[in-house]
C-alpha cells in the first residue's frame, strides 16, 4: 500500500503515481479541497482519499476502485468508463456526469444535474438529488433513495431513473413508468453492489415518454415560448 | 510541478470566486479576518485581476463611518476630514489606509456619503453604515488582502470576492463587493444579460452608476428596492424576476449574510455550517480551511431560493 500525503505531494505527483500503477492500492491524505484528484486512473487499482475534495475528482475513471471518505465538489467521477466511484459524504453539481460504464454511489446528497447525459453509468445515491438531474440521459440507471429536485430526466433517452421519495417535477418528457420484474431486478443489484439498504418495492422508476424523438410541429410554440420570443 | 497543476485546474474554473463567512458565536470573532483571508487566497485562481472584502462588526453605538476610495493615490486625508467635519458639525476621525480611508462619526453616515459624493468628486464612498468597512483594489487578492490589513480584522462576519472581469474594466471601481445602501453590499459570480435595459430603468428611478459593470446594476437594484422599503428577503424574491442571467450572490447585511442562486444555477456555490459559524463560498476548498470544518455540515444550495443568516435579537 503507497500513501500520498498532499499536504507534502503535489497533485501531478500522486496523479502521476496512480497513472503509472497497473496494481495495488494506494491512499491518499489531505486532499484539501483540491481539484482533479485521482482523475484519469487507466487501471483496476483501489485508492481511498481521506478527506474533502473539489472538481473532478476520479473523472474519467476506467477500472479504478476509488473510495472517498469525505465530500466532493462539481464532476465527481465526470465521464466515468469503468470501475467504482463510492463517496461517503455529499457531492456537489454534475456528479456522474456523461458517465458510459461503471458504478457511482454517494451515501449523501448529490447537487443539481447529477447523472446529465449519462451514458451507461450506474448511479446511486442515498440521500436527494438536486434540479435537472439526469438531464438527457442516454443509458444507464439513477437510482435515488430519497427525493429529486425540480425538472428531473429532462429531454430523457433512455436511462431508467428509480426515486424513493418524492419528485418535485419532471421535465419535459419525463414520465412515470410500470416497474417491471427486470427493474426490480437491477435495482436489487445496484442496491446490492452499492452496500445502501432499501426495499426496491418502494421505489417508483421513472422514464421518457419519447415524445422529443423526433420533430413536431406542434413544439415550435414551446421553443419560442422558452427562448423569450414572441408566442 | 505543483505550480503547474494548480495553472492547469485553474483554467478550468468558472470566473470569478465569492467567500463568505458569519460567525454565530464570539469564539472566532478575534480570528474574522485571518479566517477570511485563508479563504479569499483559496480562490485567487478563479480571478487574479482584483479583489475585496467587506467586513463587519458589532460597531460602537451613536458612531457611523463610510470608507472612502481615493483611486491610485494616497491623498493627504486631513482636509477632508476637517470639511466633513464642519459640514456635519460632529466630530470626524480618519483612519487612512493607502487609497482608502474610513471616516467615524456621531453624525449621520448617510448624510457624511451625501457631502463626499457632492464636494468630492474624486472621491468614491464604498460603504457607509455602523458597521461595515469595505476596501478593494485592482490585483493579486493576496495583495490586496495583505494591503488593506485583512488578516488582523475582528468582526462578526464578512465576504469577498475575487474577480476575472468579464462584462467591464479592470478598475478598483469595477471590483467587488458593491454597495447597496447602509451597512449592505453585494459580490455577484455570474453575468446578467439585461443589465443595460435594468440600468436605464434604475437612473430614471434615482440610482446614480460609477461603471459599466453588470454586477453595479445588481446592487443598485438591490439598492432601489431596499430604499423603497423592501426588507432584504423581498428584495431578493423581486430580483428573481427581474434579473435575468447567470448569478451567484452573497449579500452583506448589518448583522448576517444571505445567498441567492438564479433559478438555473450553474455558477457553483456550496454552504457549510457548524455551530459556530456558517461559511459559503464559490469552491469547497475555501471552506476547507476552517476550525472545525470536519463537523460541518455541507451543503450546495438550492437555485431561486434565499438564504439568509443574521446574529439572534437583531432582525435581518
Amino acid at each position: 500500500m503507497t500513501t500520498f500525503d498532499m499536504a507534502e505531494a503535489s497533485l501531478r505527483e500522486v496523479n502521476s503515481a496512480l497513472h503509472a500503477a497497473t496494481s495495488g492500492e494506494f491512499v491518499i491524505e489531505n486532499p484539501r479541497g483540491a481539484h482533479a484528484v485521482a482523475a484519469g486512473i487507466n487501471s483496476e487499482i483501489d485508492v481511498t482519499i481521506n478527506g474533502p475534495v473539489g472538481y473532478y475528482c476520479a473523472g474519467m475513471n476506467q477500472g479504478g476502485n476509488v473510495r472517498i471518505n469525505g465530500n466532493a465538489s462539481a464532476g465527481l467521477a465526470e465521464n466515468i468508463m469503468s470501475g467504482t466511484v463510492h463517496i461517503t459524504g455529499s457531492a456537489t453539481m454534475s456528479a456522474g456526469a456523461t458517465g458510459h460504464g461503471g458504478l457511482v454511489v454517494i451515501e449523501g446528497n448529490a447537487g443539481s444535474r447529477c447523472g446529465i447525459s449519462m451514458k451507461g453509468v450506474d448511479i446511486v445515491v442515498g440521500g436527494n438529488v438536486g434540479h435537472m438531474s439526469c438531464f438527457m440521459g442516454q443509458s444507464g440507471n439513477l437510482v435515488v433513495l430519497g427525493d429529486a429536485g425540480a425538472d428531473l430526466g429532462d429531454s430523457l433517452y433512455e436511462t431508467n431513473i428509480f426515486v424513493r421519495g418524492t419528485v418535485e417535477s419532471l421535465g419535459s418528457d419525463c414520465v412515470e413508468k410500470d416497474m417491471e420484474p427486470e427493474h426490480l431486478e437491477t435495482l436489487a443489484r445496484l442496491l446490492a453492489a452499492s452496500g445502501l439498504d432499501a426495499d426496491p418495492g418502494e421505489f417508483i422508476r421513472y422514464g421518457s415518454a419519447r415524445q422529443l424523438y423526433n420533430f413536431h410541429i406542434d413544439d415550435i410554440d414551446a421553443e419560442v415560448r422558452a427562448s423569450g420570443g414572441a408566442s | 510541478m505543483r505550480i503547474r497543476a494548480a495553472a492547469i485546474t485553474g483554467e478550468c474554473n468558472d470566473m470569478c470566486g465569492i467567500v463568505g463567512l458569519f460567525l454565530k458565536t464570539e469564539r472566532h470573532r478575534p480570528e474574522l479576518g485571518r479566517l477570511t483571508a485563508a479563504m479569499l487566497h483559496e480562490m485567487r485562481s478563479r480571478g487574479l485581476d482584483s479583489a475585496g472584502f467587506a467586513v463587519y462588526d458589532e460597531g460602537t453605538v451613536g458612531t457611523s463611518r463610510i470608507t472612502v476610495l481615493a483611486e491610485g493615490q494616497t491623498p493627504d486625508w486631513e482636509p477632508t476630514r476637517a470639511a466633513l467635519e464642519a459640514a456635519l458639525g460632529a466630530g470626524v476621525v480618519a483612519r487612512p489606509l493607502h487609497d482608502h480611508a474610513v471616516f467615524e462619526t456621531i453624525g449621520d453616515s448617510g448624510a457624511a456619503r451625501q457631502w463626499i459624493i457632492d464636494n468630492e468628486p474624486g472621491l468614491s464612498v464604498l460603504s457607509h453604515g455602523k458597521q461595515i468597512e469595505l476596501f478593494k483594489s485592482v490585483g493579486d487578492p493576496d495583495l490586496v488582502a495583505s494591503r488593506y490589513d485583512l488578516a488582523s480584522r475582528t468582526g462578526t462576519h464578512a465576504i469577498a470576492h475575487t474577480r476575472m472581469a468579464t462584462e467591464s474594466a479592470v478598475t478598483t471601481n469595477g471590483s467587488h463587493p458593491f454597495v447597496t445602501g447602509p451597512d449592505t453590499c453585494l459580490v455577484h459570480n455570474g453575468s446578467l444579460s439585461n443589465h443595460h435595459q435594468l440600468r436605464e430603468q434604475l437612473v430614471a428611478n434615482g440610482e446614480s452608476f460609477q461603471t459599466l459593470n453588470d454586477s453595479e446594476v445588481a446592487a443598485g437594484y438591490l439598492s432601489w428596492r431596499l430604499r423603497e422599503g423592501d426588507t432584504i428577503d423581498a428584495a431578493l424574491e423581486r430580483a428573481l424576476v427581474d434579473l435575468d442571467g447567470f448569478y451567484t450572490f452573497a449579500i452583506g447585511i448589518e448583522n448576517g449574510f444571505a445567498i441567492l442562486r438564479d433559478p438555473i444555477a450553474c455558477k457553483p456555490a456550496v454552504i457549510a455550517e457548524t455551530d459556530d459559524w456558517v461559511a459559503m463560498s464559490s469552491e469547497f476548498r475555501a471552506i476547507a480551511q476552517l476550525p472545525g470544518v470536519d463537523d460541518a455540515e455541507v451543503w450546495e444550495p438550492e437555485p431561486a431560493r434565499i438564504y439568509t443568516w443574521s446574529r439572534e435579537g437583531v432582525p435581518a
